[in-house]
């Protein structure tokens, strides 16, 4: 399945079905990342619920350092 | 207390989380300052790199109040958009609005600052936005219910100190909710003289992040934003064109 994740064209297996699903097969899994899809702002408690499909742009967001 | 919406705090020094040398340094630097409230900003991850290391994982997080802010964002929609990606975290309902309006000076857009606070005000968020030293703006910001108005001392990261202490007392008198001196502060005297002013709190990152010695200069903003605030409590004496001697002027032994 192809998706497009922060600007980037890449190749995720098909078994894949939910965002957390694709989080915890970029190991991303122990950290804050928010998520949206095709410009729509899932909320973390949703990540789990909320599928992914092929061509879905998504953009992954975490907390840095800031002022 | 430090009254933000529903939220109190003890402390008056609002710590930013950039710049740091090494995590491990911050968080000396976070222990040291007393602070509650932590900004961050919200940025893509490098995906291909899992195991990128992230302050935000060291915390405590029943210990401070994130304060993420919409740096990046040069328009009201972009600051909206960051500011609900951050509170889909589940983490905050908190904002920094900032919204920049000129690369040089880092000044915030008056226009789109304002668009902004009133959209997420409406959206149920607890909202901060950072703002010049524009008294009247800063009126009408708190005329749309904004929770706390956030003037620059002098540019972001400029370490220029206060440089209009008119225009920052004329916000702190007349605003009702809290004023957070935000942005330029560069000494410890830089926080206590915003905090005698009358400031509610002082926001600074570069001055502690970017010393010689950040676990010691955060100490010293913490010091400096306590006695301040104690100083402006105290209330200060009024100023004189002539001297005043101390000590009694009956009474002198003379031989």
């Amino acid at each position: 399945m192809k998706l497009q994740i922060n600007g980037e064209v890449l190749e995720v297996p098909k078994s894949l079905q939910t965002i957390t699903d694709l989080l915890n097969h970029l190991e991303l899994q122990n950290q804050t990342v928010i998520a949206e899809i095709n410009d729509e702002i899932i909320s973390n408690h949703k990540q789990d619920e909320t599928a992914i499909k092929e061509n879905d742009k998504i953009e992954l967001v975490r907390f840095v350092g800031g002022g | 207390m430090l009254k933000i919406g529903s939220y109190s705090f003890s402390s008056r020094l609002l710590l930013g989380t950039g710049k740091y040398p090494d995590f491990e340094t911050q968080k000396k630097a976070v222990d040291a300052s007393g602070s509650e409230i932590l900004t961050f900003a919200v940025r893509r991850m490098n995906i291909f790199e899992a195991s990128q290391p992230n302050f935000l994982e060291m915390l405590d997080l029943k210990k401070y109040t994130l304060l993420p802010n919409t740096a990046g964002a040069k328009t009201a929609k972009e600051a909206v958009r960051i500011a609900k990606l951050a509170k889909a975290s589940g983490l905050c309902d908190m904002v920094k609005v900032e919204v920049i309006g000129c690369d040089k000076t880092l000044l915030p857009d008056p226009v789109e600052t304002l668009k902004a606070t009133e959209e997420l005000l409406k959206e149920g968020f607890i909202v901060l936005p950072y703002t010049s030293d524009d008294v009247v703006l800063a009126r009408r910001l708190e005329e749309l219910g904004a929770h706390a108005i956030m003037p620059a001392a002098s540019p972001i990261g400029s370490g220029q100190g206060i440089m209009n202490p008119l225009y920052l007392k004329f916000i702190i008198e007349q605003a009702a909710v809290p004023v957070i001196v935000d942005a330029g502060i560069g000494t410890p005297s830089d926080a206590m003289i915003a905090m005698e002013l009358g400031a509610d709190g002082v926001l600074l990152n570069t001055a502690v992040a970017g010393a010689k010695d950040p676990v010691k200069m955060a100490l010293a903003m913490k010091m400096a934003v306590e006695a301040g605030q104690l100083g402006f409590e105290a209330g200060r004496i009024p100023k004189k064109e002539t001297a005043t001697a101390s000590s009694p002027l009956e009474g002198l032994s003379v031989n």
